[in-house]
Order: structure tokens, then C-alpha cells, then sequence
């Protein structure tokens, strides 16, 4: 089984995160670290890997230079090889785009299985992986919990609002998955010496095939108008127990769907 | 938080560092202040480590191990110490002190027998060199191995002994006195299986800090172990377990330097978000004063340790290099953990906070691997004094 697994890096999720009013764009200046989701979706490809004689991993970015350092990341923790999509005229890309270029990096592969992360921790427009899917024309199950292949069928818990449906389909398929998928594993420091030697493939706009007016922020479809700050935290609501509290509280939570 | 170390590392070095830094927070941390209350070992902390190949670092990758150095090794303790010094201490024992000397000096067999395991962190080595009459002056040892038929029988007590009774010791290296010559006393070390009759790992001591690691006394009586447990020559023991402590001062001088800057991250934190007097106490000179002094510590004691790695990996002497590192890190990480205590205040002197903790564990940092005395006369020697 050939799986590419999709990688972003994105500021960290522990610093200030903040959009440049200037550009309307996250600000990337900061420290930036592969987002977490995408870690673990490396580590379920690794589990698959294992589980599956003769598969491959490849962990698949798109982003400035710098960002072969999450593909480091991904080949430390055990993926065989990586691909990154780097080029000025993808920078600004919004997820139509975005996914119109990993389309292009990965249908001429053949991969059998795509995994991604349900949503970036930045963008957080959770779209990529859907639309990745209908630009390759494969199955795709998204926000899944549990991920499971079987000859060619692969299955998994996909969780809604409410809890989670069964949800299956065969290969291939794109398939992203939430943070409760897996807990990635650390590297060993031989698996970072080893990254070093793995292969990276690098692909700008001519190796996909794509043309300057595709892609970039200047041709994105989405625009972005404007940026305000989130509002500072307002005092929260204090139920006084007058004998109904329990109720309150579990009508609160019930409302807000965590119970 | 700024990390930057006066020095520009290369990217795998860089790496390592950034991934025990995510291990130590997200892993280590949670559980150290329970350990430390229960005077527990971290046996899944310890596995998790070995998972990683944190005990295999500087060894070659035929004894499976990580085929790095001395001072990624080192770099890994300074980054465990700033949240847990016991976890640093069971990590540098374990390689530094349990599993260098069969590296160093074992035969082909012997490093075939036991650094596998070693470097895998499956089992941990114990350094059996302080007796009860013999702490600084080591060279006093009074434990004696006689050659009785193709046995070496071993008769003695060792104290302090760090990792010598876990569930996963396997190993215990020793000085012995094989020989009297001219009233001198002739040393040598043995490889003395954990689990021998006659090895009896005593009570573990009840310390004022590092409670997490793992101290005993052991007493060896009429133990037998084959001829060919002998490492190393025959009358080199002394001069080959100094060897091991010359390189060890670097590695505790890394696990000082994380301590000591343990406590300044925890002090800047903490003192722009604790406020007396309606502003955060980090906007009095009296507090950032004492935050910016230890971190200059931390700093310079870093950069100390580094060069001592840096000359022992070029095969250069470094002998005075590494007795300096020691000596500032040890003070640089006392002094620190009294300052952080201070800044924390009353917190400060409640166990669960990392500084308290720190301020117990810190002192052992100038008596252990060689006290703060004799990294001076250390010193002082190479001065030609
Ligand atoms: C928690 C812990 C873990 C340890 N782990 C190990 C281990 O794994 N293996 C091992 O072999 N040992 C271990 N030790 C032992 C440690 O290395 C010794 O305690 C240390 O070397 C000091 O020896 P001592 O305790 O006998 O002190 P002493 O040598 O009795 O020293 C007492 C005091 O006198 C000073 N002093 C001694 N001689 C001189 C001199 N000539 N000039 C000036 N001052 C002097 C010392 O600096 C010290 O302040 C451990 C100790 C502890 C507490």
C-alpha cells in the first residue's frame, strides 16, 4: 500500500497566535512547528505501514523552504520519503488552490490511501482534504477517530456532533483524521540522523504542471476583508445554586453539545 | 521562551533537542512531583526513554545503539533536568556511569554480552565506586577481589550507589583491590552481575532530594563471579574509573546546567504573572535582577560544558575543561534553585513546584561525581599547583 500523509507547519499552537491586519494572512513570523493533528496522522500511516508488509510512507508538504524541516519531522518519526511542493507563486494559496496543487504533486504517483489532518490549527477551514478527494476522483471519509485498512477497504469511526457513525469505503481514498486518531510516537535520535538521508522530492509550479495564474494569493478565489481581533474574555455566567444548579449546568453543557 | 545557547548547533543536534524539550514537558513533567512525594522510580517514564533511544545516544548502532556522541547525550540531561533532575540522573547513571565503562574497556565479548541491553534501555548498569571509608580519596577502596581457582571472589560494600536496585538492574561495575604492591594498592574493576549470590542490594537510602533515582548500599560477600568478568587490564581500575568520572563531570555538568536553567524559566514566568503591590513582581529591579544573574549563570556554565564536550570529542585534553564545568554548573544550579525558591515565595517552598524541588535536588550537584573541593584541587593540579 503506498500512503502519503499531509503535512502543514504552522505557528505554535503554545505561542500568540495572530493574523497580519497588513496582509490578512496568518502571521508566520513566529516559531512554527508541524501541527499536531499531522503528527498523529503520521503515526497512524506508520501503524498501517506496519501492520501492511510492503507499504510506503510519504509525507507530503506545501510551504516555504523552511517547512522541510516538518518533513524532517515526519521522516524522523519513520516515513520513507517526502515531497515538497515549494514555490514564490504558491505562496498565498488559498484551499482551492492548495489542494489543486497537491492534486497535482500526487494523482501521477498513484498513492492508494491519502491521509490528512481534519483541520489545520491555523487556517482551520478543515476543506483541503474534501477537496483533495474530487480533484483526485476518490472515495473520501473525513473526521475520523479510528482508521482501519483491510485488503482494500478502509474504515473508520467518523465523529459528528452527536457521536460517530460507522463510515467504510475501498481504496483508494483520501481520509483525514481528528487528534484522538493516535499519539504520536517521538523520534529516536537514529531516526533523525536518518532523516538526513531520506529522500526529498522538490516540486515548483512547472513540475506540476501548473501555470503562474493558478495559483498564489494574487489568483486566489477567496479574499479576505477584513481581520478584528478575537474579543477579550467576558466574565462567564455564575450559577448560583438555588436548588436548580445541577439542571443548569447540565442544560449549559448539554447547549454548548459537550454532554 | 528564548532558547537560544550561545552557540549555533547543527540541525539534528537542534532536533534531538527540540523533541526531549516536547517529552520532558508533555511526558516527565506531569508525573515527577508524584514520584517525588512517593519516592517511586518512573519505571514508564524510563521505558519511554529507552523507546526513544535516549540510553543509547553515544554508543554505535552494533550494540544498538543511536550511533551519536558524548554531547548530544549531554544535550538530552540539560533538557530532561530543567523539569525533572531525577529522570536526568537515572539517564546519566545509566549511560555515563553504568554502560561507558563496559564501552570503553570491555573485550569484544563482554560489550557483545551487555551494552545491547544497556544502550536499549532494557537493563540499567550501576557504578560501584564510593565505600563507606572511601568518597573523594576513591583510590582508599578497601572491597577486595581474590583469584580463587578461575573465580574472582569479591568481598566489600559500596554506598551511594545510583541505579543499583531497580527491577531492571543488571549490572554492577566495581573497584576492587586485587594486589598489595609496596604497601600501593593495586585496583582493578570487575562486571558483577546484579543478581550473584552474595550481592546484596541494601535499603534504599532516604535522601533530600533526587527521590525519584534510585540509591543503595550494596554489600558483596564471598561473590563469584567467572575470571573473564574482569574489565580491563589488571591494576588499571583506579585510572580507568577516573577516566569514566572526567567525562561524567561534562555530562552533570549538562544535567546542572538544565537544572539551573529550569529555574529561570520558571522564574520569569512566574514573576510576570504573580503581582504584590499592584504590579507583577517582575517589574522590580529586585526580582529581574535576580532573574538576569541567573540566567548569566546558566549561560556562561553552559558555554563551559560545551567547550569541555567539544575538546573531548576532538580527543584533546580536557581534563581541567570538564572539572571547571562541573564546578560552575553545580553552583550555577544551587545558586539558582535558591534564587527561584525566593522569587516563588511562599509557593517556593511547597514540594509540588519544580523550583522546590529543584532546590532540594540542586545540592547534590556540588557533592556527587566529585564534590565542588575536589573539582577545585582538580583544577588547582592542572594549574600546576
Ligand atoms: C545521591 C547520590 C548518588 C551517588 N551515586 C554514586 C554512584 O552511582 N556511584 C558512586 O561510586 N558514587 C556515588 N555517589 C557518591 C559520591 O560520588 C560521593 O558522595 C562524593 O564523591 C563525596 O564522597 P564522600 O561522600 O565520601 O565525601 P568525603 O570524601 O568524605 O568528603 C567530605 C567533605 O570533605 C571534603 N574533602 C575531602 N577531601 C578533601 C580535600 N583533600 N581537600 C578539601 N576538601 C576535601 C569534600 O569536598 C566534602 O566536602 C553518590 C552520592 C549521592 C549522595
Amino acid at each position: 500500500m503506498k500512503i502519503a500523509v499531509l503535512v502543514k507547519e504552522v505557528p505554535d499552537t503554545w505561542g500568540d497566535r495572530r493574523l497580519d491586519p497588513s496582509t490578512k494572512r496568518v502571521d508566520r513570523s513566529s516559531d512554527v512547528v508541524v501541527d499536531e493533528v499531522d503528527e498523529k496522522a503520521v503515526e497512524i500511516a506508520l501503524q498501517l505501514q506496519a501492520a501492511n508488509a510492503g507499504s510506503t510512507v510519504t509525507v507530503v508538504t506545501m510551504g516555504p523552504k523552511r517547512a522541510l524541516d516538518s518533513l524532517r519531522k515526519g521522516l524522523a518519526m519513520g516515513a520513507d520519503s517526502a515531497i515538497h511542493l515549494v514555490d514564490d507563486g504558491l505562496a498565498g494559496s488559498d484551499a482551492v488552490q492548495t489542494s489543486a496543487a497537491l492534486a497535482a504533486a500526487l494523482a501521477p504517483r498513484g498513492f492508494d490511501l491519502v491521509i490528512a489532518g481534519n483541520e489545520s490549527t491555523d487556517g482551520r477551514t478543515a476543506a483541503v482534504p474534501a477537496m483533495l478527494a474530487e480533484r483526485l476522483g476518490v472515495a473520501q471519509l473525513t473526521a475520523l477517530r479510528t482508521l482501519h485498512v483491510s485488503g482494500s477497504t478502509v474504515s473508520g469511526e467518523r465523529v459528528t456532533d452527536d457521536g460517530y457513525v460507522d463510515v467504510e469505503t475501498s481504496l483508494p481514498a483520501v481520509v483525514s483524521v481528528n487528534e484522538q486518531i493516535a499519539e504520536a510516537r517521538y523520534p529516536s535520535f537514529k531516526g533523525i540522523m536518518g532523516a538526513k538521508k531520506k529522500p526529498v522530492e522538490v516540486l515548483g509550479l512547472g513540475d506540476l504542471g501548473l501555470a503562474a495564474g493558478d495559483t498564489g494569493a494574487a489568483n486566489s478565489w477567496s479574499v479576505v476583508h477584513d481581520v478584528t481581533a478575537r474579543p477579550a474574555r467576558t466574565g462567564g455566567t455564575i450559577v448560583t445554586d438555588d436548588g436548580t444548579a445541577a439542571t443548569q449546568l447540565a442544560d449549559y453543557l448539554a447547549a454548548a453539545k459537550l454532554i | 521562551m528564548n532558547s537560544d545557547t550561545g552557540v549555533d548547533l547543527p540541525t539534528e543536534y537542534l532536533q534531538l533537542q527540540a523533541m526531549v524539550r516536547s517529552f520532558a514537558q508533555q511526558v516527565v513533567a506531569p508525573v515527577s512531583a508524584k514520584h517525588d512525594e512517593e519516592h517511586s522510580f518512573p519505571y514508564e517514564v524510563v521505558a519511554q526513554m529507552a523507546e526513544m533511544g535516549l540510553f543509547g545516544i553515544p554508543f554505535p548502532e552494533e550494540y544498538d545503539g543511536m550511533g551519536g556522541d558524548y554531547f548530544a547525550h549531554c544535550l538530552v540531561l540539560e533538557e530532561l533536568a530543567k523539569v525533572d533532575q531525577s529522570v536526568a540522573i537515572t539517564l546519566e547513571a545509566g549511560v555515563s556511569l553504568g554502560a561507558m565503562p563496559v564501552f570503553h574497556f570491555g573485550s569484544d565479548e563482554q560489550k557483545q554480552q551487555w551494552l545491547p541491553r544497556l544502550a536499549r534501555g532494557e537493563a540499567l548498569g550501576a557504578f560501584g565506586l564510593t565505600e563507606p571509608g572511601a568518597g573523594s580519596d576513591a583510590g582508599s577502596t578497601r572491597t577486595r577481589a581474590r583469584l580463587i581457582a578461575d573465580d574472582w571472589v569479591i568481598d566489600g560494600s559500596k554506598q551511594f550507589i545510583t541505579n543499583s536496585g531497580t527491577d531492571i538492574t543488571e549490572l554492577i561495575t566495581v573497584t576492587a583491590v586485587t594486589a598489595e604492591i609496596d604497601g600501593r594498592k593495586e585496583i582493578t574493576n570487575f562486571l558483577v552481575p546484579r543478581h550473584t549470590d552474595g550481592v546484596t542490594v541494601e535499603k534504599a537510602y532516604n535522601k533530600v532530594g533526587w527521590n525519584a533515582s534510585d540509591t543503595h548500599p550494596i554489600t558483596f560477600a564471598d561473590v563469584h563471579i567467572p575470571e573473564q568478568n574482569m574489565l580491563g587490564e589488571r591494576g588499571r581500575g583506579f585510572a580507568n574509573f577516573l577516566r569514566i568520572l572526567d567525562e561524567g563531570r561534562i555530562a552533570i555538568a549538562a544535567l546542572s546546567v538544565g537544572a539551573a536553567q529550569g529555574c529561570v524559566d520558571a522564574s520569569v514566568e512566574y514573576s510576570k504573572q504573580r503581582e504584590s503591590f499592584g504590579q507583577p513582581i517582575s517589574h522590580y529591579q529586585g526580582v529581574s535582577f535576580k532573574i538576569a544573574r541567573m540566567e548569566a549563570r546558566a549561560h556562561t556554565a553552559r558555554l563551559a560544558y560545551y567547550r569541555a564536550a567539544e575538546l573531548m570529542l576532538a580527543g584533546r585534553s580536557f581534563k581541567k575543561e570538564a572539572a571547571v564545568a562541573k564546578l560552575v554548573a553545580g553552583e550555577a544550579a544551587m545558586d539558582n534553585a535558591r534564587d527561584a525558591t525566593q522569587i516563588f515565595g511562599g509557593y517556593g517552598f511547597m514540594n509540588e513546584y519544580v523550583v522546590a524541588r529543584h532546590y532540594r535536588d540542586s545540592k547534590i550537584l556540588e557533592i556527587g561525581e566529585g564534590t565542588t573541593e575536589v573539582q577545585l584541587m582538580l583544577i588547582a593540579r592542572e594549574l600546576g599547583l
